[in-house]
C-alpha cells in the first residue's frame, strides 16, 4: 500500500509542485482555527495562567493578588504540612498501577494469545469492559463490594476459609491506598492488555516458526522474541500509564474522597480542596507542579507515539 | 503444535475467570436493580427472588433522571459532534499541508493528550468566557478536551486517502468546503466513528467538569445525579443499582455496539502498522 502510493508519486510529482503554490487554498488555515483556539483557550491558557499564579497569594478572602515568590512552593515541600505525603501518594499510586497493569496485562494478552484458541475475542471485550464505565459508578459499586462487614469480598474470603484475609479495604489507613490501587487495577488492566495483544499480533510469525524449527521452549521464545520486539509498545503503555497515575484523582475521590484522614489524598484530591477552601495559589503551585513534571514525560511520549509520521 | 488438553482446559478456565471477575460488577449492579431493598440490602450475587422492575420508575421519578439523562446526552452528543468534526478538519489540513509551521502546530496541539487540566485556572476562563453554570460550557469544555487525541487520530489516517482525490475535486470546480465535507469526510468516517464513541464515552462518564463547573443542579448530568442519589438514598441498594444500571446502560449499549471501533482506536500510536 505505502509502497505502491510512493510509486505513484514521481509521477503526479510536477502536478503537486504546481499545487504546493497555492495549497494555502486548498487547504486553508481558517480550517485549523476551530480546534487550536478551543485548545489554546481551555487548555494552554489555563495552564500558563496557573503557572503565574502559583508565584502568587491569590485567594478567595481578598482581591488583591500579591507576588510571593517561592513561598508556596516552599510549603509545598515543607514537612510541616502535609502535601508531601499527597505527592508520595501519588507516587505510590503510580509506581504500583504501572507495575501491576504492565505485568498483569502483558500475562492477559498471553493467555488470550498462546492459552486460548476459542472466544478469544469474547474475552477481550469482556476483560476491556471496565475501562468504559464511569468511574464515579465504578467507586460506588467497589464501596459496597469492599464494605467490611456485608461487602461481598470479605464474605466471598470468609466462605472459602479465609477469613483471616478479610479487612477492612478502604477504611483503614493502612491499606486504604492498596485497595484503591486494586481496583484501579481491575479497571485498567485491559486497556493495556488491549494495547499489548495487538502489538503481540503484530509480531511476524516467521520469528516464531523458526524459533521453533531450531528447538527453542516456549519461555526461550517468550524471552527471546516476544518481549524484545514488544518493547517499544511496553514503553508507549508505560508512559501512558505514568501519565495517567500523576494526574490521578476521580477513583481517589469516588473512593475514599481522600480519607480517611489524609490518608489517600493524591495531588489532584488536594488541589481539589485547596480549590474548595480558595486558596487559589497554593492549588495552582500543585498543579503547576505536575504541569512541569508532565510536559516533559508527555514530550517524550508524543515523540513515540508521532515516530511514524517522522519517519515519513 | 500439540497442547496437551489438561493445560489448554486450565488456560480456558483462567481465561474464564478473569473475565468472570472483570464482569462481576456489572452482574451485581443488574441482579440487585431488580430486588427489593431488604434483599438488596448486602449487594449479594443471588438472583433477586421476584423482579422488581418498577425500581426503575421510582428512581427515574425520584432522582429526576429524566433531566439528568437529557443532559447527558446533550453534553455528549453536542461535545462530540463539534470536537469530531473540528478535529477531522484541522487533522486534515494538517496532514496535507505539512509547512514549518503547521508541522510545529501538530505537535503543539497532540502535547495536549499529556497535559492535567488545570481546574483552578480553568475557571477563570470560564468566568470570563460567560461559560461557567452553562449547559454549552460543558459541551465546549468536553469537545476542546477531545482536540489532541483526535487529531492525532485522524491525522494518520488521512495519509491512506489519496491526494489524487483532491487534485480531480479541485479540477471539478469544489472550494475547500465542498472538497473536506462531500468529498474527504466520508472516507474519513471509519476513524470519525471510532472517535466519536471513544469521544461519547469519555464525555458520558465524565463528572469532574461538572463537578467544578456547574452548581444548579438541573443541569447535571447522570454521573453526577446517581452519586447525588446514593447521598439521599444509600440505606437502599436496589434503588441505587437502578439508577445506576440506568446510568451505565448507554455506555453498556455503545461499547458492545461499537467494541471493533474501540479497539482499533486504542492500539494506533501504540501499535506500529
Amino acid at each position: 500500500m505505502q509502497r505502491s502510493s510512493a510509486l505513484g508519486e514521481t509521477k503526479t510529482d510536477t502536478q503537486i509542485k504546481n499545487k504546493v503554490k497555492r495549497q494555502g487554498s486548498v487547504y486553508p488555515f481558517y480550517f485549523l482555527l476551530g480546534a487550536l483556539i478551543l485548545y489554546l483557550v481551555f487548555s494552554v491558557i489555563p495552564g500558563f495562567i496557573g503557572l503565574f499564579y502559583s508565584f502568587t497569594d491569590w485567594n478567595s478572602f481578598s482581591t488583591d493578588i500579591n507576588f510571593v515568590g517561592f513561598d508556596n512552593f516552599g510549603l509545598i515541600f515543607s514537612s510541616e504540612e502535609n502535601y508531601l505525603s499527597f505527592i508520595k501518594n501519588t507516587l505510590i499510586f503510580t509506581v504500583a498501577t504501572i507495575i501491576l497493569k504492565t505485568a498483569l496485562g502483558l500475562l492477559f494478552a498471553l493467555l488470550l494469545t498462546e492459552g486460548v484458541k476459542k472466544l478469544t475475542n469474547l474475552h477481550r471485550v469482556i476483560i476491556y469492559l471496565p475501562a468504559v464505565l464511569p468511574m464515579l459508578v465504578v467507586g460506588l459499586v467497589f464501596k459496597s463490594i469492599l464494605n467490611p462487614q456485608t461487602g461481598l469480598l470479605n464474605e466471598f474470603l470468609r466462605s472459602v476459609g479465609l477469613g483471616a484475609f478479610a479487612q477492612k479495604w478502604l477504611v483503614d489507613a493502612n491499606i486504604a491506598l492498596f485497595s484503591i490501587i486494586g481496583v484501579d487495577t481491575w479497571k485498567g488492566v485491559g486497556y493495556i492488555m488491549v494495547i499489548l495483544l495487538a502489538g503481540i499480533q503484530a509480531i511476524p510469525k516467521d520469528y516464531y516458526e523458526a524459533a521453533a524449527i531450531d528447538g527453542a521452549s516456549p519461555l526461550q521464545r517468550l524471552w527471546s522474541i516476544t518481549l524484545p520486539l514488544l518493547m517499544p509498545v511496553i514503553t508507549v503503555t508505560t508512559v501512558l500509564n505514568l501519565l495517567y497515575g500523576l494526574k490521578v484523582f476521580d477513583i481517589v475521590y469516588a473512593l475514599t474522597n481522600g480519607g480517611p484522614g489524609y490518608a489517600t489524598d493524591v495531588v489532584f484530591t488536594s488541589v481539589f480542596k485547596e480549590f474548595g477552601q480558595g486558596r487559589y495559589g497554593v492549588a495552582s503551585a500543585l498543579s503547576t507542579v505536575l504541569f512541569v513534571i508532565m510536559i516533559v514525560f508527555g514530550y517524550f511520549v508524543i515523540r513515540l507515539m508521532t515516530r511514524k509520521d517522522q519517519a515519513e | 503444535m500439540p497442547t496437551k488438553p489438561l493445560k489448554a482446559l486450565g488456560f480456558n478456565l483462567a481465561a474464564l475467570l478473569l473475565s468472570v471477575v472483570a464482569f462481576i460488577p456489572v452482574y451485581i449492579v443488574i441482579v440487585n436493580s431488580l430486588k427489593t431493598k431488604a434483599e438488596a440490602s448486602v449487594m449479594g450475587i443471588g438472583l433477586p427472588t421476584t423482579l422488581h422492575f418498577e425500581n426503575f420508575a421510582t428512581v427515574i421519578e425520584k432522582g429526576k433522571l429524566g433531566q439528568s439523562f437529557f443532559n447527558s446526552m446533550l453534553y455528549s452528543v453536542g461535545s462530540t459532534a463539534i470536537g469530531t468534526i473540528l478535529a477531522a478538519m484541522a487533522a486534515f489540513v494538517l496532514s496535507r499541508n505539512r509547512t514549518r509551521l503547521n508541522r510545529f502546530l501538530y505537535f503543539f496541539i497532540i502535547m495536549g493528550i499529556a497535559l492535567p487540566t488545570n481546574y483552578v485556572t480553568l475557571t477563570q476562563v470560564m468566568q470570563i468566557t460567560q461559560l461557567i453554570n452553562t449547559q454549552l460550557g460543558i459541551i465546549i469544555l468536553h469537545a476542546s478536551g477531545q482536540i489532541p487525541f483526535g487529531i492525532f487520530l485522524i491525522y494518520g489516517f488521512v495519509q491512506t486517502v489519496p491526494r489524487e482525490l483532491d487534485e480531480a475535486a479541485i479540477v471539478d470546480g469544489c472550494g475547500p468546503w465542498r472538497l473536506f465535507f462531500v468529498v474527504i469526510m466520508p472516507l474519513l468516517m471509519p476513524v470519525m466513528i471510532t472517535l466519536s464513541v471513544l469521544s461519547f464515552l469519555g464525555a458520558w462518564s465524565d463528572f469532574i467538569a461538572p463537578l467544578y463547573f456547574l452548581n444548579n443542579s438541573d443541569y447535571w448530568p447522570m454521573t453526577l445525579a446517581v452519586y447525588n442519589f446514593f447521598g439521599q438514598f444509600q440505606s437502599d441498594w436496589s434503588l441505587v443499582s437502578a439508577d445506576i444500571l440506568l446510568t451505565i446502560l448507554p455506555v453498556l449499549i455503545v461499547y458492545l455496539l461499537a467494541q471493533r471501533f474501540i479497539l482499533s482506536g486504542l492500539t494506533s500510536g501504540a501499535v506500529k502498522g
